[in-house]
């Protein structure tokens, strides 16, 4: 019943990230490539996310007018509005008004922005195999050299991250102010500067409430990311769903791609509950 | 005092980034409020709108296209745009209910051999995505149902939903569950009163009651979620907007509007349910026990 996953796909993966596929590979391998594209826009998304979560709960908390309500606008405003719709306007965003890769928007030395998506340095093998970084130019057509990211890897990554901060902001605040206020007094007290009582006070215990909140939204990253099927970005579901229009095999193409997400889910919760053992009450009563 | 112990220019510096921020937020504003509404224009005029080349906002597209986006093309048989969404939301929070309810009470107290298969029931469907459950309603429940069974694409999405927003319902009331003291159930099965008036009387009011905006939260949740359903070939808000201005060469190229316009709506649906749920919490909260 599942031998047609050794036969060749038949089909081409636009992007493939640091993995190689083509046709006539067996099928098994295009939906790990469609794994490796899942993980390798959630892992930016993941970090990116956080950053900016960890920004907009740090704003919130912010004495100086303005930018709480700053925050809190944002939160709002990204907590309301589908993930769904908000991955089709970042993509028609950077397809639609971002200059032809003819033209390229050079962002910092070395990197561009177009509508063929980002170019950036990265370390290559030169003709004598010496790694060296190969950074992009732009030519008469098109932006060449280095390593590029497309506007769909793009689009999905910026929505998944600004999506996933907003709630994630929520529960970094709240577990902040889970910390009573009393303890940075009595650690004030003891002589403690304030980075120490951020270190050694805030932190460890806010950490406690934030780490299974923070488990959650990890998990909710990863299973959105199968929103990349909206607009053709081959991560698993994308690939399964070519798969399964090829074949018409659904039963087996589906079975494999929720098995691989519950898979990935799981394994998820286990590295994050071992983090919050870890991060948890030690040698304490 | 304050002012002795820190050196005033330190004090000036500490300001910097403040400034520097609200500089930049100043002007993302500014070009926002030019693009939005200074520069914009409201009529539907296409040729007004292809002169701006961007450098202003066409809601001109939602004055021609808002009403087929909200109430669905009019090529589409049966129910599509905001009309398919709120049938969608609705129906599937009215429908999860008695199922989530049903798995929290077998997670939370009961036998074994309920509760074993309520875990994985709802573990399973935790564990996967939302579009992977819409692609086993549309590919693979048409090959499994009897003939006599078969429904409409939208029932099928409806269902998917349904499974989807039930098992998240029941960890938000398995959390409401936990938060009543055993000890209640005990005293009123003392008193004479049987299981399911345990429940009625005693249990779910309470639990309900603790967990009220975590269920705010689930029913905005399966709102936004219900977008999805445009991935699988459903043309509801999300998906009514592609094929309004998908297959229009003229309004094509003002999607952005267009999307902040269904976002907007979407955010303003979000809002009132979430105002409905602030609205219970103080009124049957504070309502006498």
């Amino acid at each position: 019943m599942l031998s047609f996953f050794t036969q060749p796909a038949g089909f081409d993966i636009g992007e493939t990230g640091l993995l190689a596929f083509d046709a006539s590979q067996p099928l098994w391998w295009a939906i790990v490539v469609g794994l490796g594209n899942t993980l390798r826009v959630s892992l930016p998304a993941l970090l990116l996310g956080t950053a900016l979560a960890l920004t907009m709960a740090l704003l919130r908390r912010s004495r100086t007018p303005g930018w709480s309500q700053l925050a809190t606008g944002y939160v709002e405003l990204i907590r309301n509005v589908p993930l769904l719709l908000q991955v089709l306007v970042w993509y028609f965003l950077l397809v639609e008004w971002l200059p032809d890769s003819t033209e390229a928007l050079s962002l910092v030395p070395g990197v561009w922005l177009s509508k063929g998506g980002l170019a950036f340095p990265w370390l290559m093998p030169d003709d004598l195999g010496v790694w060296r970084w190969d950074v992009p130019v732009q030519d008469v057509f098109n932006v060449h050299g280095g390593a590029a990211v497309t506007p769909e890897f793009l689009a999905l990554t910026l929505a998944l991250s600004v999506y996933t901060s907003a709630f994630l902001s929520e529960v970094i605040r709240s577990g902040l102010e889970a910390v009573p206020h009393s303890l940075m007094e009595a650690a004030s007290t003891l002589g403690a500067t304030r980075w120490q009582q951020v270190r050694l006070v805030l932190i460890p215990q806010a950490l406690r409430t934030i780490i299974p909140a923070t488990t959650n939204q990890y998990l909710n990253l990863i299973k959105n990311s199968s929103l990349a099927v909206a607009i053709g970005y081959p991560d698993l579901v994308s690939v399964s769903n070519t798969a399964l229009n090829q074949t018409g095999r659904a039963i087996e193409c589906l079975t494999v791609m929720m098995a691989v997400y519950l898979a990935l889910s799981l394994l998820v919760s286990v590295l994050m509950n071992w983090f919050n053992a870890r991060q948890g009450l030690k040698g304490v009563a | 005092m304050r002012g002795q112990q820190t050196p005033s220019l330190w004090r000036w510096l500490r300001h910097v980034p403040t400034v520097l921020g609200l500089l930049v937020a100043a002007t993302v504003l500014w070009h926002l409020y030019a693009w939005g509404i200074r520069d914009a224009v409201w009529a539907p005029n296409a040729e007004a709108c292809r002169a701006l080349a961007h450098e202003g906002a066409c809601w001109g597209v939602i004055a021609e296209k808002g009403w087929p986006m909200l109430m669905g093309h009019p090529a589409d048989t049966g129910l599509s745009g905001l009309p398919l969404t709120l049938v969608l939301f609705g129906g599937s929070l009215l429908a999860s209910w008695p199922l989530g309810l049903a798995l929290a009470l077998a997670r939370h107290s009961g036998p074994v051999w309920l509760k074993a298969p309520a875990i994985a029931f709802i573990e399973l469907i935790r564990g996967v995505p939302l579009v992977t459950l819409l692609f086993v309603a549309a590919f693979i429940l048409p090959l499994v149902l009897p003939e006599a069974w078969q429904v409409s694409l939208a029932w099928r999405a409806g269902v998917a939903l349904t499974l989807f927003s039930a098992v998240y319902l029941a960890e938000v009331l398995r959390g409401g569950l936990q938060t009543v003291p055993a000890e209640q159930s005990e005293a009123a099965a003392i008193l004479g009163l049987s299981w399911p008036g345990i429940q009625r009387r005693i249990v779910l009011p309470q639990a309900v009651r603790a967990v009220l905006p975590a269920l705010t939260g689930h029913a905005i949740g399966l709102l936004k979620d219900s977008s999805l359903v445009m991935v699988i070939g459903l043309h509801e808000l999300t998906g009514g907007l592609s094929l309004s201005l998908g297959g229009d060469p003229v309004w094509r190229p003002y999607y952005f509007e267009a999307y902040l316009f269904v976002g907007l709506v979407y955010a303003l649906m979000c809002w009132g349910l979430s105002f409905l749920g602030r609205w219970l919490e103080r009124h049957w909260l504070a309502a006498p026990q």
